[in-house]
């Protein structure tokens, strides 16, 4: 995929990509470890600071960006997706990779969230999934099961909890996985992936809030699960497993088809664990592929760079074929 | 009595069912009369359906530019049966009325006794035509539409030859093909009528007039594409929605070949969210709303307002409030605009008032964005929007692009090197005049946040009480800053003479009527004056102040129910109206009712007109 993302020419460290700003987050979140692995996927990767930008909705997770140097958007609730396409449509040569949280993203971002999908810009979404709106002192947020009562609910959860990977892969996100905030191998190697994905991206990452979810800490997901009187850890890598969620072929319905049915079975089973991996990923073509066929103007310069004056300030547009469209005679 | 013919001052009307070729009939009967020379206005009115639902457009013909449409109709064309029944009592003694015999019964409508009937057989004309093309029945009778253009133009004596033109104008391309047999019915119509010898008892007479330089005939949508592409507006966004959708498009339908990026969103808060992402990029970046969708925008103008982000937000204007009256005229969004998004941030309010201001506020809007550095919202309406008019070419000479304080790369270079930088810019410097250097994401040693929060010079969250008090009197400075570099004719204009018995205060689609009812007034004894506010933010109080302050008799004039216009110009300048003139059916404010509000302001001293005219 002809993108020229410029990558950095000196070594860099995760150090480099970390800004002066320091965190506000309480002692023990879970978004220390995301941020981290974030930064040091940045500069395994080698990007030039400059040519990511890193956008964010509204809540805990999404003040992120700050807490990054490379560019930041730090945008509204539940509208980081809209911003994002905006900038990776009009500059495709730089990296949009964008953060929040799941009532961010899932709850007043939902529609956004879905039509993403549909485009398969080239671009990736990070997701902190703490079952609560902690900014706001623990409300239930989309990802909270039916019947939980984290200990600021007055009541239990009377909302069905929404799979947003089930949502994403039929959404049309083309790399779907999940990850665990403190499983910082598997953070990291993940998030590697999706960035280096080309086209929509989503890791939805287990994140314990240790102020306001009491029900799922990072000691539950610690803990072993008794099944049929064996023990097994809580969280599991599906991958290790043997699981492979990669279509090997793209242009073979029938693969597609069924991998995409393996893919959503996988992740609507019945599991008392919780599984981490990828679970879909797809080569599709990205949101400017489409467009570059019908607009090839787009593949030789991305709108950002277009010329539209001379040195002097005119317009360099010349409307004059369009016109004759319209003259009376 | 000998009646005196009455030469190129002419209104036609064709109504029917939607769907059933009355557009391509107003389509076809405009672009004859522009090509013949004639100065041309369409009023185009219709429901919010796709099929049925009535649908008219009148067309008026003038030797002399105009601005707006009549009440009266000196013609009423109509091959179906429901039209009559609701323009038949607008057609004006000496008018006259084409109907199809089969479907309409002249006795049974509203018709003054002096309407001269033309009864014109559209089927059987057309099934002999289709006999002698060749052609299955069915195919033929589309052709009404141009038959009843032939039929209406051979009333006036018009010269075909200009219809032709535009048949040829309208069919190109792959469509050339239908420009015969569409001619063909066009002929027959004319020789019909011809046939008849009835021409001779109608008065009104359409005369080419050659030597005319050639006009453009389009809408406010289409003048609003081409302003932007002029700017150099590389990307859009929008969500469908009428009467904005058209200028989209349009502008979609001209991507390849001008290299603009057109993204249909999935709701207008992600389209204008995009635009304003894209804009961060450097692009310049557009959206275009009506006003359900302009209420869901509140959120990103806010937070482009708060990261200075110059962004542009056209609105066409629709009857209000809610989904209202989605195909119909309004101008109900000036203090919602003026308003928006929580803690009244900054941003630019403006309205242009005629279709050639719709291309030159489109291209505009863009300068005042870069240099503003923020949300220029730009208030257009259905009623310039939506209708067709023939105009003289755009004037281009003048136009300059400006893209207002941006950091190049060679100035990034530069800062980099100085011991002190710390690999960030700060984006938000504090300056005297409250703009700061802008860089596009991606510069290198540009590094910045932007964040909906209050912010620092490099775009971090601040909520310090000392931070916020110097950001935000920056970001407030900037409209101070930016309405010096506005040119006085984009932010109002007066119209008359200085010292006037009248001066009518009024905007956007409300003052074509004025301006075309000022020489009726004049011949009255009525001396009135025009003053078009065009920037509501910043308001231009000295400029409004200087010019009200001098007037005898203050009348507000606009289309919405509550005189917002009034009531801004109050609260910015503490000038009240005199009288106010107001319109809400959802139908623009006619000629012949400014004509009629002016008069009875002057003899009546009435304090509060209401208008009503129009289907």
């Amino acid at each position: 995929m002809a993108t020229n993302l410029e990558k950095s020419t000196k070594p860099l460290t995760a150090r480099d990509f970390k800004s002066d700003v320091v965190s506000d987050w309480c002692p023990g979140c879970g978004d220390f470890g995301i941020v981290n692995a974030y930064q040091s996927v940045l500069a395994e990767l080698a990007f030039a600071p400059h040519n990511v930008i890193s956008c964010s909705g509204i809540g805990c997770s999404s003040k992120s960006p700050h807490l990054t140097k490379t560019y930041g958007v730090h945008t509204l609730h539940g509208r980081s997706l809209p911003f994002s396409i905006g900038i990776a449509l009009c500059n495709p040569d730089v990296k949009v990779i964008t953060t929040g949280g799941d009532g961010d993203g899932y709850g007043i971002g939902a529609g956004h969230f879905l039509h993403a999908g549909r485009r398969n810009v080239n671009m990736t979404y990070l997701v902190y999934n703490n079952e609560v709106y902690g900014l706001t002192k623990g409300q239930a947020s989309p990802t909270l099961s039916l019947g939980e009562q984290p200990k600021s609910l007055p009541a239990p959860n009377p909302n069905d909890g929404v799979d947003p990977l089930a949502l994403a892969v039929s959404a049309g996100y083309t790399f779907v996985a999940r990850s665990y905030a403190y499983n910082k191998k598997h953070l990291t190697a993940t998030i590697k992936r999706a960035v280096e994905h080309q086209g929509m991206a989503i890791v939805d990452i287990l994140q314990p809030c240790p102020t306001y979810n009491d029900l799922h800490t990072k000691s539950w997901f610690d803990e072993e699960v008794e099944i049929s009187g064996a023990s097994f850890p809580r969280v599991y890598d599906i991958e290790a497993e043997g699981y492979c969620g990669k279509v090997q072929n793209p242009n073979d319905p029938e693969e597609v088809n069924r991998k995409e049915i393996e893919a959503l079975t996988r992740i609507r089973k019945p599991d008392e664990r919780k599984a981490i991996g990828v679970f879909w990923e797809v080569e599709r073509p990205t949101f400017m592929e489409r467009l570059y066929p019908m607009n090839p103007k787009l593949k030789e310069t991305p709108v950002c760079k277009m010329v539209i004056a001379d040195a002097d300030g005119n317009p360099t547009t010349d409307l004059s074929n369009t016109y004759q469209e319209f003259f009376s005679k | 009595m000998t009646k005196t013919e009455t030469v190129n001052h002419f209104s036609w009307t064709i109504g029917g069912p939607q769907g059933t070729g009355v557009d391509s009939s107003a389509n076809l009967f405009l672009r004859s009369c522009a090509a013949a020379g004639l100065h041309c206005y369409g009023k185009r009115e219709y429901h919010s359906t796709i099929k049925t639902g009535h649908s008219y457009t009148q067309i008026r013909v003038s030797e002399t530019p105009i601005n707006s449409h009549v009440d009266p109709v000196h013609l009423l064309t109509s091959f179906e049966k429901s039209a009559p029944l609701i323009h038949a009592h607008e057609v004006v003694p000496g008018g006259a009325f084409i109907y199809d015999p089969k479907v309409t019964d002249p006795a049974e409508l509203d018709l003054h006794p002096e309407v001269l009937l033309v009864a014109v057989p559209f089927d059987e004309i057309l099934t002999k035509l289709a006999e002698e093309l060749g052609l299955p029945a069915a195919k033929a009778m589309i052709m009404k539409n141009t038959l009843a253009v032939g039929a209406s133009l051979a009333l006036t004596d018009f010269d075909p030859q200009y219809i032709e033109e535009a048949l040829k104008a309208t069919f190109s391309g792959r469509k050339a093909k239908l420009v015969a047999p569409n001619m063909k019915a066009v002929e027959r119509g004319y020789q019909y009528i011809k046939d008849l010898g009835v021409s001779d008892k109608f008065l009104y007479r359409l005369e080419a007039r050659p030597e005319s330089p050639a006009q453009l005939v389009l809408n406010g949508t289409t003048a609003v594409a081409l302003g932007k592409l002029k700017a150099g507006c590389r990307f859009q966004t929008y969500y469908p929605i009428t009467p904005a959708s058209d200028e989209s498009v349009f502008l979609e339908s001209k991507a390849s070949e001008y290299g603009i990026n057109v993204v249909q969103a999935e709701d207008e808060i992600a389209s204008a969210c995009m635009a304003v992402g894209g804009a961060l990029t450097g692009v310049r970046a557009s959206t275009s709303t009506s006003c359900p969708g302009f209420g869901l925008m509140a959120e990103p103008i806010g937070w482009a307002s708060i990261n200075e982000v110059p962004v542009v937000i056209f609105d066409y204007q629709r009857g209000a409030p809610a989904t209202g009256l989605p195909t119909r005229h309004e101008q109900g969004d000036l203090l919602s605009a003026r308003f928006i998004s929580h803690g009244n941030p900054p941003r630019i309010v403006m309205a242009p008032s005629s279709l050639p201001e719709y291309f030159e506020f489109a291209f505009e809007s863009f300068n005042i964005a870069d240099e503003f550095q923020g949300p220029v919202i730009v208030l257009t309406d259905k009623c310039i929007g939506g209708n067709s008019q023939s105009i003289p070419p755009f004037n281009e000479n003048s136009l300059k692009i400006r893209r207002g304080k941006m950091a190049s790369q060679e100035e990034l270079n530069r800062l980099a090197e100085l011991p002190e930088f710390n690999g960030q810019f700060k984006r938000f410097k504090f300056t005297e005049d409250g703009i700061s250097p802008r860089v596009a994401l991606g510069q290198e040693y540009g590094i910045y946040w932007n964040t909906g929060d209050e912010h620092d010079e490099y775009g971090h969250i601040d909520e310090e009480s000392e931070n916020r008090q110097i950001m935000l009197a920056k970001r407030e400075r900037k409209l101070e800053t930016v309405a010096k570099m506005i040119p006085e004719h984009l932010q109002y204009s007066l119209h008359g003479p200085a010292n006037a018995d009248v001066t009518v205060v009024t905007w956007g689609a409300s003052v074509g009527p004025l301006l075309d009812a000022m020489p009726s007034l004049n011949s009255d004894g009525i001396s009135m004056n025009i003053l078009v506010i065009k920037l509501f933010s910043p308001f231009p109080t000295e400029g409004v102040s200087r010019i009200l302050n001098q007037a005898k008799v203050k009348v507000g004039f606009e289309s919405n129910t509550t005189g917002q216009l009034a009531e801004l110009v109050k609260m910015e300048t503490g000038i009240s109206m005199d009288h106010r003139v107001r319109k809400w059916t959802g139908r623009p404010i006619s000629e012949t009712e400014a004509v009629q509000a002016i008069r009875e302001i002057v003899s009546q001293k009435s304090k509060e007109i209401v208008l009503t005219y129009g289907h």
